[in-house]
């Protein structure tokens, strides 16, 4: 029998791209286990500490105070961002003229960089020369403290009787919800046209013989078909949010911080654990593998959730 | 049906005013004087509210603050130039030679003095070398990747495939700081190596041109074996050519990605020489945060390349969303 010669050929192609993802993927992914488990400092690895990191998460306020902070964070940006976004989609796909141009319009917050755009809200919320106070001094309401302000959102809406673990997301973080939202919409409603623009034309019209109202029209035919889309939105956009960092440093971040820690998300918690002062390595790799875990979770948990929802 | 559109049109309109209302502002900021930011001119018109001293035969009024009323009728003040520095103190001059006024002007020099007050050039510099590597080389092994998924058959193609995908969705802040430690190990910390080489690869794109690259006709590939082409000929001659535009378009994206990533940078250079935009607008912004229309007007030129990129490139931007397939 002759053997049949192996052909290298194909690995070949592949070699420079696994390379790459081997060294600078695979491998610090399997590490970050190793280093969350010793005692590890820039120059190696120190004893040998099992799960005591993660014992130390548990009962470490700071943690569990920007996991709620990253909650708050998902909470409000995901809902608003896909509900928003499928609006502004549904009304561009409505009209012709001019939709190249909204298009646009819309998608430039994306493409721009989230460090320059942090910078021009931070200002915009400034509470002495920013452009909201100003906005709400012309309409007669008084200057708020935006960025600085710790109390929750709740707490200012409906006064001080609101007990603290009710009061919501603070100011503070409600600003950054804003921006976050703001930054994020232009993709979204792309993808949502991209989605509405595979629905056929001839189901809103049988619809319409058969005297379905425009709102029963969206009801019944857009929100179902455009679901592959919503899921799709839906799943990227929660990850995005969970791993937001850049407008939280550039915001709240060195040299002055956020109010009272409230501004603080997981990843930021990460990034202040494992090069801020303490240089923390093998916590912060703690943290990051619980952030991985999360995501893994709810990308599983939508995958699933998307099998049974698909049309 | 006529005045829904109209309502269209003004829902559209006014959510991009929102959309757009963050720019007009960075830009009448990026041209106020500061000082009149910080008298409260916090609105969109760049105008600067001053008395003037008229000069007997001069054209050109000079700025001034009056500082108290000296005898005779006449006025001690304090001249400023254009930029609210004082240039003369404590003059005495005749009360009817001051006047009051308020202008639009813009404050162009806000630009030079921001470039000249950190070393944007050399940000700049960094930047453009980063992201032009990054995309050449995200290119070259993506094609060469893609064309091995798409075109060829060979042992463990699933598997190295899934571990492709599987390290597609693992996010960036969980290999962080492992990287941190394996590029320290390497000697790489505060080289332009740990900037360019970990991001030489990009699944994505790797997805992208597979997808493209396997909706080619096999009759192509057969006529061009029959030809006596080799494997690599096939892919340089047949395959590239037919692939201008989603090439155009991978590139687009890892450049945008490239010039716009700040928490890897961040993290691994420390030295101001190395560091690239984001990173060095970051720090100015530290630097100079109460000096509002330095910043915002950083903020635009570090804006204004990517938003020309775009508006350049966008059908081909735009159409890639339509066509890729990016629903789940």
């Amino acid at each position: 029998m002759v053997k049949k010669k192996i052909d290298f050929g194909p690995y070949l192609y592949l070699l420079p791209a696994l390379l790459i993802v081997v060294v600078f993927r695979l491998v610090p992914i399997v590490l970050s286990f190793l280093v969350s488990f010793f005692e590890w400092t820039i120059n190696g690895a120190g004893d040998f500490i099992g799960f005591n990191n993660y014992t130390k998460l548990l009962s470490d306020p700071g943690f569990w105070q920007s996991m709620l902070n990253t909650f708050y964070l998902v909470i409000f940006v995901v809902p608003l961002s896909l509900i928003l976004s499928l609006v502004f989609a549904n009304f561009l796909n409505g009209i012709t003229r001019l939709r190249a141009f909204f298009r646009t319009v819309y998608y430039i917050p994306t493409v721009t960089s989230m460090v320059a755009v942090s910078i021009v809200w931070k200002i915009i919320f400034n509470q002495q020369t920013g452009l909201m106070n100003y906005l709400l001094g012309l309409i007669g309401i008084d200057p708020l403290g935006w960025l600085a302000e710790s109390r929750g959102i709740f707490q200012l809406m409906f006064g001080d009787g609101v007990p603290a673990w009710a009061g919501g997301p603070s100011l503070a973080l409600f600003s950054i919800i804003i921006l976050t939202i703001w930054k994020g919409l232009g993709y979204n409603t792309i993808i949502y046209l991209a989605g509405l623009q595979n629905i056929p034309e001839t189901y809103y019209e049988a619809a319409s013989i058969d005297g379905a109202s425009k709102f029963t029209r969206f009801y019944k035919i857009t929100l179902p078909l455009v679901s592959p889309t919503t899921f799709y939105v839906l799943m990227m956009t929660t990850i995005t949010t969970f791993q937001v960092f850049s407008q939280i440093y550039l915001m709240t971040g060195p040299p002055v911080g956020g109010p009272l820690g409230t501004t603080k998300v997981i990843v930021y918690y990460l990034f202040e654990q494992g090069f801020g002062e303490s240089q923390n390595l093998s916590y912060a790799s703690a943290i990051a593998l619980v952030v991985f875990f999360i995501i893994l979770g709810l990308t599983l948990f939508q995958r699933k959730l998307e099998k049974k929802v698909h049309y | 049906m006529h005045e829904k559109k109209i309502v269209s049109y003004i829902i559209l309109s006014l959510c991009g005013i929102f959309m757009i209302l963050p720019f007009a502002w960075m830009l009448s900021t990026s041209v106020k004087s500061q000082l009149e930011i910080n008298k409260g001119n916090n609105g969109f018109i760049p105008y600067v509210e001053s008395d003037y001293l008229e000069l007997a035969g001069e054209s050109e009024l000079l700025r001034c603050k009056i500082l108290k009323p000296a005898p005779g009728d006449s006025l001690w003040i304090n001249i400023f130039d254009e930029e609210g520095i004082i240039i003369s103190s404590y003059l005495k001059v005749p009360a009817s030679a001051v006047t009051h006024k308020k202008s639009i002007k813009f404050i162009f020099s806000n630009f030079a003095n921001a470039w000249k007050k950190v070393p944007f050039g050399r940000y700049f510099l960094n930047t453009i070398i980063v992201s032009c590597t990054c995309v050449f080389g995200v290119i070259v092994t993506g094609c060469l990747a893609a064309y091995a998924f798409a075109r060829m058959k060979f042992a463990g193609k699933e598997l190295i495939f899934y571990l492709f995908i599987s390290m597609m969705m693992v996010p960036q802040p969980v290999y962080i700081i492992p990287s941190y430690i394996l590029l320290h190990k390497l000697g790489w910390l505060n080289t332009y190596y740990a900037l360019i080489v970990p991001w030489l690869a990009n699944i994505f794109t790797i997805f992208l041109l597979r997808q493209h690259f396997k909706s080619l006709p096999q009759e192509l590939f057969d006529a061009a074996s029959i030809d006596g082409c080799s494997r690599f000929g096939a892919l340089w001659r047949i395959v590239l050519p037919l692939s201008k535009g989603v090439i155009a378009t991978a590139s687009i994206f890892a450049f945008i990605g490239s010039w716009n990533s700040f928490m890897w940078p961040l993290v691994m250079i420390d030295s101001p020489q190395l560091r690239v935009l984001q990173v060095g607008l970051s720090y100015f912004s530290a630097e100079a945060s109460s000096q509002t229309a330095l910043l915002m007007a950083a903020s635009t030129f570090s804006i204004l390349p990517l938003v020309l990129l775009f508006l350049i490139a966008q059908k081909q931007i735009m159409a890639s969303f339509v066509s890729s397939g990016l629903k789940g």
